[in-house]
């Protein structure tokens, strides 16, 4: 109960809503280390988590047809500051159905802490899949973070996803999402990230757009300072008539930081079209003289600019 | 009441002599527009005067109320009342309007920022929780920095070409905001190389190849505009000389 009662206060400081876990409409599960804490199910949604040694496994089901009303919250986390916790999650979102999953990842007093997630994602037709995470972390820095995902979406269907690991140190991140799309379907990855000190930052997301009229997008903010170092690789493929893609990567960086960007657009299909962009560099010398001239401090000026492409 | 003063400033940038020798004082309370054609070194005046970090001049003063400010910082001048309306201004992603206008303002006057959007004919209802981004027009994007230096009210506003891609329909009204600014108490030197927007000044100088050929009323200047400098091709020389310039550095 004390450790329930704790990840809910970490959870509210990570920016999370304590009273969705109140709301009988809502439905949520709470994973300290390996231990189950906390769950709640509404109709039209199976989620059956097993605890296992290092962690938990999860199956979660949307029924055919179900559309899950209000978004669902899971709460991941290790509160000691040393532990581990690997995550196996399966998720099938059945045809003619939708859901969307809030996750707060948090590990507040991380010293020595791993956080693996295995997650296999298959979203049948006509049907929608949203899942955004957020990960709160300590000031130390001594979390990995190592979360891979496969994703297939079927036809007239959509996924969102959405990572963001802004507020306290990234420590070490591995993130890799590789995604398939099938006819007239999208997909939208997103990370936001904030690294500094020490932290290393390796993002992979591919996409492959394989059916017709499919379409995705990948977008990556990333903003290092100090020491820190990222590495992007996004990857579109487009191998329909008529897929469309778009890769959109910006990373920020200040003092000694590293940043590297490597975008991959492979089109396969004379009708298929991927585009990206990519921008590395020091933040915009007119965006902060801008805000100056309206009396901003430099640092200031940075910390706005920066912020808000972390929104 | 003299209230910016520039003093013999020089400015060269890449072997190039933007600013030579100029000279201008602006009154208090005035509106004081300074008309050129392109490449006559307008806006890098402009970015002098507000104290961009790559436009230091070489030499020359500026007097701000009687005070040497030459060596401030951008954010120095900000803090003692000047400012400056970007021709192409910066856009932020994640920065909403109502947060960018708000940036500047003094007083955190509840409705300002309201005020500010409805002068320029934007309605706040739609557009106070838009992004400062791409997603708003080149008009747009221009009419919210009028906004901004509305809500700021500063002692002196550059308005660096405020009329560019601003639709005919809103140029009267983003003039009617000139001078309003200038009722508010705010001193503007209005940069422009349109001679209807360059009248609504008190007193215009007209610039040339970096340096101030004349001074006089907007009517003056304007007849001399129109019979002196429309017809010169030193302008176009100049250009010719740059592009050069650049082909031989490639």
């Amino acid at each position: 109960m004390q450790d329930y009662r704790r990840m809910l206060d970490v959870y509210a400081e990570a920016g999370g809503s304590p009273e969705a876990f109140k709301n009988s409409k809502v439905a949520h599960l709470v994973v300290h280390r390996n231990k189950v804490i906390g769950e709640h199910l509404v109709e039209g949604l199976d989620l059956k988590p097993r605890e296992t040694a290092s962690g938990v496994d999860i199956h979660l089901i949307v029924r055919k047809g179900a559309i899950i009303k209000y978004p669902v919250h899971l709460c991941f986390g290790v509160l000691p500051e040393e532990g581990i916790q690997e995550i196996n999650i399966k998720v099938r979102v059945e045809d003619d159905s939708g859901i969307k999953l809030l996750a707060h990842c948090v590990f507040p007093n991380a010293v020595r802490v791993v956080h693996k997630m295995n997650a296999d994602i298959e979203v049948g037709n006509n049907s929608y899949y949203e899942y955004d995470e957020v990960h709160f972390h300590g000031f130390e820095g001594g979390v990995e973070v190592i979360p891979k995902t496969k994703i297939r979406v079927g036809n007239n269907s959509r996924l969102v996803t959405n990572f963001s690991l802004i507020k306290g140190r990234v420590g070490y991140l591995d993130l890799d999402y590789d995604s398939e799309v099938l006819n007239n379907s999208s997909l939208e990855m997103t990370v936001k990230i904030y690294g500094y000190s020490d932290d290393i930052i390796k993002i992979k997301e591919a996409g492959r757009l394989i059916g017709k009229s499919s379409s995705g997008l990948i977008k990556s903010r990333v903003a290092v300072k100090d020491n820190a170092q990222s590495e992007i690789i996004n990857e579109l493929v487009a191998s329909a008539e008529n897929a469309r893609g778009h890769v959109d990567c910006i990373e920020v960086i200040q003092g000694n930081a590293k940043a590297r960007a490597v975008p991959i657009v492979n089109v396969t299909h004379e009708l298929a079209k991927v585009t990206h962009e990519a921008a590395i560099g020091r933040v915009s010398k007119k965006q902060i003289e801008t805000l100056m001239s309206r009396g901003l401090e430099e640092e200031k000026a940075i910390d706005l600019v920066v912020s808000g492409m972390l929104k | 009441m003299e209230l910016l003063r520039a003093e013999k400033l020089s400015l060269n940038l890449e072997g190039r002599q933007i600013l030579k020798d100029l000279s201008l004082s602006v009154k208090s309370g005035t509106i004081h527009s300074i008309l050129g054609t392109n490449a006559a070194g307008k806006s890098s005046l402009a970015y002098v005067l507000i104290g961009c970090c790559d436009y230091n001049p070489q030499c020359g003063k500026i007097y701000f109320l009687g005070k040497d400010i030459t060596g401030y910082s951008i954010q120095k001048r900000a803090k003692i009342g000047m400012t400056l309306a970007w021709q192409e201004p910066a856009r932020f992603e994640g920065l909403t309007v109502k947060d960018y206008i708000s940036v500047g303002m003094r007083e955190k006057k509840p409705g300002l920022v309201e005020e500010s959007l409805h002068r320029v004919l934007l309605e706040p209802k739609e557009y106070l929780d838009r992004g400062v981004d791409k997603t708003l027009s080149g008009g747009e994007r221009k009419r919210i920095e009028l906004a901004a230096v509305f809500a700021m009210k500063p002692r002196l506003v550059i308005l660096d070409e405020p009329d560019s891609g601003i639709d005919i329909l809103a140029l009267d009204n983003i003039i009617n905001m000139i001078k309003e600014l200038r009722s508010q108490g705010t001193t503007v030197l209005l940069i422009t190389h349109r001679e209807e927007v360059a009248k609504i000044a008190d007193k215009t100088s007209l610039m040339c190849s970096g340096f101030i050929v004349e001074e006089g009323t907007p009517e003056e200047m304007g007849k001399y505009f129109k019979e002196k400098c429309i017809p010169c091709p030193t302008h176009f020389y100049q250009a010719e000389k740059d592009k050069e310039k650049v082909k031989e550095k490639k």
